[in-house]
């Protein structure tokens, strides 16, 4: 720009060349922001068309029909590998399972980084390092012998089952974020409060956890749409009218050879996204940061 | 020592007494607390995958059999033609899918970088994807891709009749289209990731440059980028563990087809552990999926560790 403004006294040049790199920049933003927007736009405009606007205009067009129908047909009445309830159950079996899992594996994640962070005692640094070892543990390699230990609990094809399996796996996520962040907490504040005679429970309680909103949005928000996305141990350990709505979707699209309902499925894979974009589009911050520290460590 | 209820004690006395019992639990209060995280840990880390790795010697089949049988289904698995295909798509599928992300997080990121409007905007679209299931991706980018449907179905409306992009049904194709998806589904978390190491470049640096005469491409080249070197490597180690895990995203997309064509790993230990009754080659293959990523994440976290302790030492 410095060179550019020397030859040319009034700017004009450095003006327009300006202008020219900042059209390229917008044009490929756009660019990209069409190649990423494509599919959302195309389910969303699908859900409401009738089949017959789809047949004979194609999946990718504007709608010339409109209708809410299939979004409630895809919620109650559509069928699914044999039961015609809709998605609803499923979504549901989804909701049973993310909710206890993700409040059960967040509160005892707390408590372990609260531990290894704040009563650190000898070996308590090999021990995290062991927990942290479940963050990079393959799926594959847990399958058979999880199911060996739900059937042994009864909990074969089982909501419960599904939030044990997510509840261990997601042990070493939950305690390594908490971990991670309490450690930042000043150990004086801690020492403070042992010395005025506060205990184990009191000062996490009083101390740490008003301290811990930040890291309760993050791994809250981490643990709801991993295990909501889930699908390896959700189609493994459960079948028929038990599966979270993940599997229940593969079973709906790859549906045999009937033809095609595009605009119910549209609707239904629509209600199996929403959740998690949800809380994306509400939680944005923190669910970046979830994942920037759950990817990178 | 519990006070008898028919004795006077004085109250000070008794709480004298029961003081060494609470006092010692309170002691180990904070490693009592940690023992059914560690037992399930310990369980889920070391006991499981000794008893997979232990099926893979075994006889197992249909049900687990304990019986040994060495090496045999790890000889078998190398020499099975659908675990080729596997794995050698899954090399064909990282390279092009850990390239094409970078590039397009990278070029996202610095796009965004020359103080674009509505910033918020575009990083909320390019990011979304990330919200989403693999199962969901997957389904989606099947009708587009699908040749009766998708794309090549409204650019031949548009007029161009010949048009062909039927990749998600070409043996030799499917593959890419698995990629494309990938790429989709990944390049703004990397962009976000790349776009937070290019703000934390010292300005002063740029400054400096843009002082000496340096246009922006060189100041990108020889400052910007160096400068963020340790986050290339990361995001090569995430999407590195991203791609050797891929499994949902295949099974959405093609289904593994047309026919075998885009088997992965992931899927060949599924299909052989519960479709086909093959338990121990399908722990061999699970085994191999974890040496992969060892073979990523071992020398990430020396590396790392590394780093932190010469920057430890230089204060």
């Amino acid at each position: 720009v410095a060179e550019a403004a020397a030859y040319d006294p009034l700017g004009v040049a450095g003006t327009w060349r300006r202008y020219r790199a900042k059209l390229i920049v917008y044009a490929l933003l756009s660019l990209f922001a069409l190649y990423y927007l494509l599919p959302l736009g195309v389910v969303v405009l699908n859900s409401f068309r009738d089949l017959s606007d789809i047949s004979h205009n194609g999946l990718i067009g504007l709608p010339h029909s409109f209708s809410l129908d299939y979004w409630s047909l895809a919620w109650n009445k559509f069928c699914v590998g044999g039961t015609c309830l809709g998605i609803e159950p499923f979504f549901f079996n989804s909701v049973s399972m993310v909710v206890p899992a993700t409040l059960i594996s967040t509160a005892i994640g707390s408590i372990n980084g609260y531990v290894l962070s704040k009563w650190r005692f000898t070996g308590s640094e090999v021990l995290f390092g062991i927990m942290t070892l479940g963050v990079f543990m393959p799926g594959q390699m847990v399958l058979l012998p999880w199911a060996r230990v739900l059937g042994w609990l009864g909990l074969t094809n089982s909501t419960s089952g599904l939030v044990l399996v997510h509840c261990v796996q997601g042990l070493s996520f939950t305690t390594l974020f908490f971990r991670n962040y309490y450690v930042n907490i000043p150990d004086d504040l801690i020492k403070a409060a042992r010395i005025d005679g506060a205990g184990f429970w009191r000062i996490f309680r009083k101390i740490v956890l008003p301290l811990s909103p930040p890291i309760l949005i993050v791994t809250v928000i981490w643990q709801f749409t991993n295990i909501w996305n889930e699908f390896l141990f959700a189609v493994i350990f459960s079948s028929g009218t038990h599966q979270p709505i993940t599997a229940a979707l593969i079973a709906l699209s790859a549906g045999g050879t009937s033809v095609h309902q595009y605009n119910v499925e549209s609707a239904a894979v629509l209600i199996a996204a929403l959740p998690p974009l949800l809380v994306y589009f509400f939680g944005g911050r923190y669910f970046l940061r979830g994942l920037t520290q759950g990817a990178i460590k | 020592m519990v006070a008898e209820p028919g004795r006077f004690t004085p109250v000070k006395a008794a709480q004298k007494q029961s003081h060494p019992l609470r006092e010692r639990v309170s002691a180990i209060l904070p490693q009592l607390v940690l023992v059914p995280s560690l037992f399930a840990t310990f369980v889920y880390v070391f006991v499981f995958c000794g008893w997979t790795v232990w099926i893979s010697l075994s006889n197992s089949t249909l049900m687990p059999d304990y019986t040994m049988s060495g090496f045999h289904h790890y000889v078998e698995l190398w020499s099975n033609r659908r675990w080729s295909i596997a794995y050698t798509n899954l090399f064909l599928f990282t390279s092009l899918y850990v390239v094409g992300t970078m590039v397009i997080g990278l070029t996202l990121a610095i796009l965004i970088d020359q103080r674009v409007r509505a910033e918020a905007l575009w990083r909320t679209i390019y990011l979304y994807p990330l919200a989403v299931s693999f199962v969901v991706t997957g389904t989606v980018w099947r009708w587009l891709l699908s040749p009766s449907t998708g794309i090549e179905s409204v650019v031949r409306q548009l007029g161009w009749a010949s048009f062909k992009f039927d990749w998600l049904v070409q043996r030799e194709m499917a593959i890419y289209t698995v990629v494309i998806t990938g790429i989709w589904q990944a390049s703004g978390f990397v962009m976000a990731l790349f776009l937070a190491g290019l703000r934390s470049v010292d300005p002063d640096l740029v400054k400096a440059a843009q002082i000496d005469g340096a246009n922006m491409p060189r100041i990108y080249r020889r400052i910007i980028l160096p400068a963020i070197g340790p986050i290339f490597i990361a995001v090569l180690v995430v999407l590195l563990q991203f791609a050797i895990k891929t499994f949902d995203l295949v099974i959405a997309l093609t289904g593994g087809g047309p026919g075998i064509a885009t088997t992965v790993p992931a899927i060949y230990v599924y299909d052989l552990m519960f479709q086909r009754g093959q338990m121990a080659q399908g722990a061999a293959a699970a085994i191999m999926i974890l040496l992969a990523l060892s073979l990523v994440l071992v020398p990430y976290t020396i590396w790392t560790n590394w780093r932190q302790r010469r920057e430890a030492i230089r204060g």
